[in-house]
Formats: structure tokens, sequence, C-alpha cells
């Protein structure tokens, strides 16, 4: 077998022996298939919700409040993860959670996609005038803190689910416009699209018919990301108290009141933001696994 | 390059402009702002004697003019609400905190991110480098407020070793550095491990290795120099995210600078100071990046002939 320290010493030529070639894609393979794991946890948890959660996550206890997780001391075996200052079940509270994220950080992409990539192909597709306002406005967005916008959007639109799923789609177009407009341009460029314009095919066609169907792969791969970053964007404004409002059990919400009692009660904040960062490992290695499979080129090694 | 430079800086102040708007008829969203600013308890003939002495009753665009001409040419955003002092007072007194916060937080970034990036490129494939990009991979999922929230139980009450809140000494600045920083921590470190790739792969490290040069004369003073420069770039860009990042360190290690300002103002509704955050992120974020622009086109010409 030849060693990794081998093939450095030789890095000239930019290709790692087979045997390292092999390690790493099974490595990435691994991570790949743990994060499709996670991702299958977060799916069943939100659609089967109702019958795998242990108790109803508005049910209030005062006698049961502040219970520790299984494994301590004083803990019951009604309430795995413990139970909040409210005597509420923490577990079941983070397994009805999950399925708040996912529908804002789904809806919100949608919203996204909508917005960004319709902008992007325009600018794209036509250059020009077009090009050069959209481009501006996609500079102007991504050069601004997100978290100001949209802290700044929701308190004006005021906070509801629905609200929030606004202010998360109209905060995060811009990374698909910047996408989409590049990947347009290149398209643009190519035969078969050059083809299609000397068929005299109407812009409207060539746009959904050509262009669109071949940035699928690379759209897919950044709505995935783009997911795990609505899931966290949505708890840390929820979390701020600017996102879902008490007592509807949002993982954001979870983890601010869980701070009012972290001195003595760490787990009330510890667990909803382990699931947070579950959830977005999760999809984050499914979007890096899918980025490998679809577009070698783009391979960090 | 002069040229490239009054380009640059006619964009610059023009996103400033861009994002000043959008802060201002952000307001004119969903109600009337009147509405907003004022108690719910007052009186029809108070809102409507206040829309006249504020200038509310009058087309929104001239009132969007009147507001820049205050904003730019005497710094003015109006008093706040709550505090009853001028906007601006409220900010230069929460600045430095903020600042002081930032600038750790990026010493903490590339104190970390340079030696990890080069070792990770160096000793590519290794377990090493595994472990390293392993942690970035979790660090891009790790929501920062948790974090902060982590580091407070573990380092603040569990093992008593730092403070879990205020800003009074060099202890207290150490755990939202960490907090802020970690949050783009790993993106330097990749951008110094690919970086210092390409630049092994070049064809005057191969001559320096040929020549007979020592490795850590070849890297160190052939590769690293060129490996890091991306880096100088990057920094005035990711001011903006450390801006962001800094509202919500500064609330969870209750951090007396601008994050917390603007929250609180948010909550309370006092919109003067929630407009004048705002800007001022604006053109710190602006300002960065087109500091990060010029000294990219000063070490790369390629960039401001293009």
């Amino acid at each position: 077998m030849i060693k990794p320290a081998l093939s450095q010493s030789f890095s000239i030529s930019s290709h790692p022996s087979s045997t390292i070639r092999t390690l790493k894609r099974l490595w990435h393979l691994r991570l790949g298939i743990l994060g499709s794991l996670l991702i299958l946890c977060l799916v069943t948890t939100a659609l089967f919700t109702p019958w795998l959660a242990p108790n109803d996550p508005y049910t209030q206890d005062i006698t049961q409040r502040l219970l520790p997780p299984f494994w301590m001391e004083g803990s019951s075996s009604d309430h795995f993860l413990g139970t909040d200052h409210l005597g509420r079940d923490l577990l079941s509270r983070i397994m009805y959670g999950t399925r708040i994220s996912l529908v804002i950080g789904l809806s919100a992409v949608v919203l996204q996609l909508i917005l960004g990539v319709g902008l992007g192909v325009l600018a794209g597709y036509y250059r020009g005038r077009v090009d050069s306002a959209i481009s501006f406005i996609v500079n102007a967005m991504m050069s601004f803190p997100f978290i100001l916008l949209a802290l700044t959007l929701v308190s004006v639109l005021g906070a509801s689910l629905q609200n929030i799923i606004i202010a998360l789609g109209l905060t995060g177009w811009p990374v698909y416009t910047r996408v989409t407009r590049i990947e347009t341009i290149k398209l643009n460029e190519q035969e078969f699209i050059l083809a299609a314009h000397s068929l005299a095919y109407s812009s409207w066609r060539i746009i959904t018919r050509h262009v669109l169907p071949n940035m699928l792969p690379t759209l897919l791969v950044l709505s995935t990301v783009e997911v795990a970053r609505s899931i966290i964007r949505e708890s840390l404004l929820s979390f701020l108290g600017l996102g879902i409002q008490p007592p509807t059990p949002s993982w954001g919400v979870m983890l601010a009141e869980g701070r009012d009692y972290m001195l003595m009660h760490w787990w009330l904040a510890a667990f909803p933001g382990l699931a947070i960062f579950m959830a977005a490992l999760g999809i984050n290695l499914l979007g890096d696994a899918l980025r490998d499979y679809t577009d070698p080129h783009l391979r960090k090694y | 390059m002069l040229a490239y430079i009054i380009r640059r800086m006619f964009q610059a102040v023009a996103i400033c402009l861009v994002i000043s708007a959008m802060s201002f008829f952000m307001l004119f969203l969903n109600t009337d702002p009147a509405l907003m600013l004022l108690p719910p308890e007052a009186e029809v003939a108070d809102i409507a004697a206040f829309k006249k002495q504020m200038g509310l009753d009058r087309p929104v665009l001239i009132q969007y003019k009147d507001f820049l001409g205050r904003v730019v040419f005497h710094g003015d955003f109006g008093q706040s609400f709550v505090y009853k002092v001028p906007a601006v007072q409220l900010i230069m007194e929460r600045f430095p905190a903020t600042l002081r916060l930032a600038l750790a937080a990026i010493v903490f970034i590339n104190l970390v991110a340079i030696p990890v990036g080069v070792i990770s490129a160096v000793k590519r494939g290794s377990f090493v480098d595994n472990i390293f990009t392993f942690f970035a991979l979790m660090g891009q999922a790790m929501p920062l407020y948790w974090l902060g929230i982590m580091l407070i139980i573990i380092f603040g009450v569990w093992l008593r070793w730092l403070p879990i809140s205020g800003s009074d000494s060099f202890a207290h600045l150490i755990l939202p550095a960490i907090t802020l920083g970690s949050w783009i921590l790993p993106v330097n470190m990749r951008l110094v491990r690919s970086g210092m790739l390409d630049v092994l792969n070049k064809d005057y490290i191969r001559t320096a290795r040929a020549k007979g040069l020592p490795e850590w004369l070849v890297l160190g003073k052939h590769a690293f120099k060129n490996a890091i420069l991306p880096l100088v770039t990057v920094i005035g860009m990711q001011l903006g995210l450390l801006l962001g990042g800094a509202v919500v360190t500064e609330t969870v290690f209750a951090w007396p600078g601008m994050g917390q300002l603007v929250l609180d103002s948010i909550h309370m509704g006092d919109y003067p100071v929630v407009q004048a955050v705002v800007v001022v992120f604006a053109v710190c974020v602006v300002v960065g990046n087109l500091v990060a622009d010029i000294l990219a086109a000063l070490i790369d010409p390629r960039i401001r002939l293009n």
C-alpha cells in the first residue's frame, strides 16, 4: 500500500494514488450515507410525529417541571429527555419542532427558487441593462447582513409562520440569482442553444425546455444546502423572539426558553440546539454528496 | 487603477443608497408608520398632529429625500423614541464594543484557520486532514447561538474557567470571540487549504524543490505567501457576516454592543435607532468590501483591468 506521505512528496502530479482515491470515495460515500440517514430520521419524525411522540407537546404539569433526562438522578420514565419549566415533555416538543423547521425550510426555499431563478435567468439570458440592474440589486443584498434585513422585515410584517417564510424567501434569493445567471450565460454559448436560436424558437421555449433543465443538478445541490440554512435562520429568528411565538414548539423558541434555565438545567438548551445541528449537518452532508455526484469538478480534492 | 477605484466607489455609494432606501421604505410596508411610532393608546387628533409635526403627511418620496438629506449632511437619524437622545449618540456609545468583538473574532479566525489550512494542504489526504475537514463540516452546520450557549454551560458553569456575560476584561472577550469566529472559521480554513494546494502544484514550487531548497523554506517562503493572499481580500468581505453574527453573539453573552441595541430597538419599535444601525452596518460592510476590492486589485492586476 502506498502511504499518503509518499504521494505528498510527489505532489507534482495532481493525481493521488488509486488507493487513496478509493479511500476518499468511501469516506465521501460514508458521509453521504450518514447525511441521508439523518434526513430520513428527520422526515420520518416530521411525518409521523403524532404517533411517535410519547406525550402531547402542549400539556403542562407543574408537578413534573424541570425533570432531567433519563440517565440523571430524579428523572421520570415518562419523560425520556426530561421536562421544561412548565412540565412539558422535552422530547415530544423537539419532535413536533421538526415539522415546523421542515415546513419553513422547504417553503422558504421554494420562494427563494422562484424569485432567484427567475431573476437569474432573466439577467443571464437577456444581459445588457436588465443584467446590470439585477446584478446590482444582488450585490447590494449580498453585501448586507441577512439577519438585520430579516429581523426588520418580520418586525414590520408581524411574527407569524407565513411572514417568517416570506422574510426568509425575500432575503435568501440572491445566491440563486448569482448562480443561475452564470449558468445561463455559460449555457447560452453552447451549441445546442445556438441551434435552438437558429430554429427561431421563442425565448420562453428555449428557457423552459433547454436552459432550465440543464441547470437542475446545480439548483438541486444549492437548494439542499439552502434548506439547512433556512432551518438555522428560522430557529435564529425564533430564538431572538421575532419568529415563531411560544408556546408553539419551534426549536429556536425552545432554545430561547432553555437559555433562561441553562445555569441549572443545561439539557433544556442543549437538546433543541442539538436537533438543529443534526438536521443542518444531515442536509449539508447530503448536499456535499450530491455535489460530488452531479459535478465532479466541484470536488475539493 | 485610479479609474477602477473611482468606479468601485460610485458603486459603493449606490449600494449605500439602496440599503438606506430599503430601511426607510420598509417602515411603510405594512401599516401607517405613525401608528408604529406612537403608543397604541394615542388619540386620532394626536396622531394627526404627530404626522404633521414629523412631516409624515407628505408624499413618501419627499419624505425619503428629507431623510436622506438629514442623514448625509447632518448625520441625523432623528431622536430615539425610548431614550430621548439622538440615535447617532446611542450608536457611538455602543460601536466600540462591537468593534472590539469583531476584531477579536477576526484574530481568532486567522490564528486557527491559517495553521490548520496549511497543515491540511501539506498533509493532504492524511488522517489529520480528514479530521480537520470533518470539523469544518460540523462547524458549518453549527448554529452559533447554540454554540455560544454550550460554551457558556461548559466553560462558564461546569468548569468555571471563564465569565459568562459582560465585557469588563479580556477574559470576557474569549467566549464571545470564539462563538462569533467559529461561524466563519470553516470557510477560511478551506480557503487557506485550497489556496495552498493550488500553489503547491505550481511550476515555481517544483523549481524550488528541484534546486534543493529545504522543504520548510519551500513551504514558508514560496508557497505560504502566495497561498495567503486570497485571505487578505476575503477578510474585508466577511465584515458583513461578522456584524450580522454579532447581533446574535451579543444577545447570548449580554455584550453591550450595536447588535443588542438594534435587537432591543426592534422589540420596542424604536425605529429611528433601527434605521440608524441598518445604515451604519451597511456603510461598514460597503467600506469593508471596497477596501477588499482595492487590495485585491493592487495584488492582482487582472482584476482591475477586467
